[in-house]
């Protein structure tokens, strides 16, 4: 499970980079990607609709919703964790 | 007061992809009116249209700007290409500051309501994607365009029917001729031929089944079209300058408002607005060669619009030309008279008057010369552009040959 979750996260980041998924890496931030505010409200629908999730994220101040987007790796992680939690 | 000269035009139509293939086919009296092919065309009553034929948005714009630009934009941005690039003009400093897109369109982002409605209405979801809103928009078409060409200046988007267009070239007029801005982009762009598009216009039985005949007694309805017209209007002396290939000039312009019915025109509010136009100008009468109707192929406009002529034009309005392009590339509602001020400058500049194709037969009360089926020859120096909206707000512009 967990790996499919990180390989999806992982092309939906990439494809909305428009980079080769080999060059996006769990340390990458999205600014590092050049992934701006409309490119990510765009990654997390679409993150929502692969895994068929609620993500809890507020666009007004990102920093205080309940969703880690530090890095790719911190993206991973939250979706395993709703996919866990709403899967239930 | 400053003048006004046109000095770009583009477009994109039942009639061609460009200004230039629109014009050839106006000149050749082509109908661009054919069977619509849409999702769901089998539970419309209507179902024939101008659309669009062989657009492919993929071979213009990349998958982000996809994203961003529903139907109409897409249109508005082709033309803009087109127009912006003919009149050579690049935007930096002050004339960018300058420089804004006023721009016409009654529905805006229709294909996007449209398909998002269907998804949570339809298909049952609970989530639409992220840029419904920035895509729908009515001012997104004069927005992209702003950005793609760094113009700063006035922008905006005016929404009034089927004036639309002709009210946004108006404003363009003004903002020029009062000295506010030396160039603008402006003109109008509709895409309305969707299911829910077509289905709200069925509701209110003024449509053709099978063509849009102006004048003609038999007609029987409009017809729905799509695309955009976009031109640079620029200052005159502006132009002259840097020897710019000057197309036409932009005259005169009024407006009125009926205030009577929000769907019936009224004869007294549209021939306010035509001699509104001229008194504008500082024209007689005799001065008008030919008149670009509003001419929508409705019972009610035709006999109203010509009756407004002839009591405007008394005894010239038997010697001037009026005719519908409508008939052509159908009704484009908020952006039909963008595509008819092509129509004002083939005739301006090649002395060829578009005709009003489909005409059968005569009506005694379009008794005017509507140039029937076949494209005319003739010297013209000034034309006017009618457009008269449902909710009787009446736009008309007057142009002159350079």
């Amino acid at each position: 499970m967990s790996n499919e979750v990180q390989d999806k996260v992982i092309e939906i980041i990439a494809e909305q980079a428009v980079l080769d998924v080999s060059d996006v890496t769990p340390e990458s931030s999205l600014d590092d990607l050049g992934i701006d505010s409309l490119g990510l409200v765009e990654s997390i629908f679409a993150i929502e609709e692969a895994f068929d999730i609620q993500v809890p994220f507020n666009a007004n101040d990102p920093s205080e919703s309940d969703f880690d987007i530090s890095s790719v790796a911190a993206i991973i992680k939250a979706v395993e964790g709703l996919v866990a939690e709403q899967k239930q | 007061m400053k003048r006004v000269v046109i000095t770009g035009q583009g477009a994109i139509n039942a009639l061609g992809h460009s200004a230039t293939a629109t014009q050839r086919a106006m000149a050749e009296g082509k109908c661009g009116i054919g069977p619509l092919e849409l999702r769901d065309v089998e539970r419309l009553s209507i179902r024939i249209g101008g659309q669009v034929q062989g657009f492919v948005a993929e071979d213009h714009f990349n998958r982000q700007q996809i994203a961003l630009y529903d139907r109409f934009t897409q249109f508005a941005l082709l033309a803009a290409k087109e127009a912006i690039a003919q009149s050579g003009l690049t935007f930096s400093g002050d004339l960018s500051a300058e420089t804004g897109v006023v721009l016409g369109t009654a529905g805006g982002g229709v294909n996007t309501w449209d398909e998002n409605y269907r998804t949570v209405y339809e298909d049952g979801k609970n989530r639409v994607h992220p840029f419904v809103v920035p895509k729908l928009m009515n001012n997104a078409a004069a927005s992209h365009i702003s950005m793609e060409y760094n113009l700063k200046g006035p922008s905006f988007t005016v929404a009034t029917a089927c004036s639309s267009s002709n009210h946004a070239m108006g404003q363009a007029f003004q903002l020029i001729r009062s000295g506010m801005s030396r160039a603008m982009v402006t003109g109008g762009t509709e895409a309305m031929l969707c299911f829910g598009g077509i289905k709200a216009w069925e509701g209110l039985r003024v449509m053709s089944k099978d063509a849009c005949r102006p004048f003609s007694a038999n007609r029987n309805g409009m017809v729905q079209g799509e695309g955009a017209a976009i031109f640079v209007f620029e200052e005159y002396e502006h132009a002259k300058a840097r020897g710019a290939e000057i197309l036409a000039e932009v005259v005169g312009f009024a407006m009125t408002s009926d205030a009577s019915d929000i769907v019936m025109p009224s004869k007294q509010g549209a021939a306010r607005a035509i001699s509104g136009a001229m008194k504008d100008a500082g024209l007689n009468p005799e001065d008008v060669q030919y008149i670009n109707a509003h001419g929508t192929g409705t019972a009610a406009n035709d006999k109203t619009e010509c009756a407004a002529v002839a009591d405007v034009f008394g005894t010239h309005a038997d010697n001037l030309m009026i005719s519908s392009t409508k008939s052509m590339h159908g009704h484009l509602i908020g952006g039909t008279g963008a595509v008819e001020l092509l129509a004002c400058i083939l005739a301006l500049r090649e002395g060829v008057v578009a005709p009003t194709v489909g005409y059968q037969e005569a009506d005694p009360e379009c008794a005017l010369d509507v140039v029937p089926n076949e494209a005319r020859d003739a010297k013209v120096d000034v034309v006017l552009s009618n457009a008269f909206a449902f909710g009787g707000l009446n736009a008309v512009l007057a142009l002159r040959a350079m």
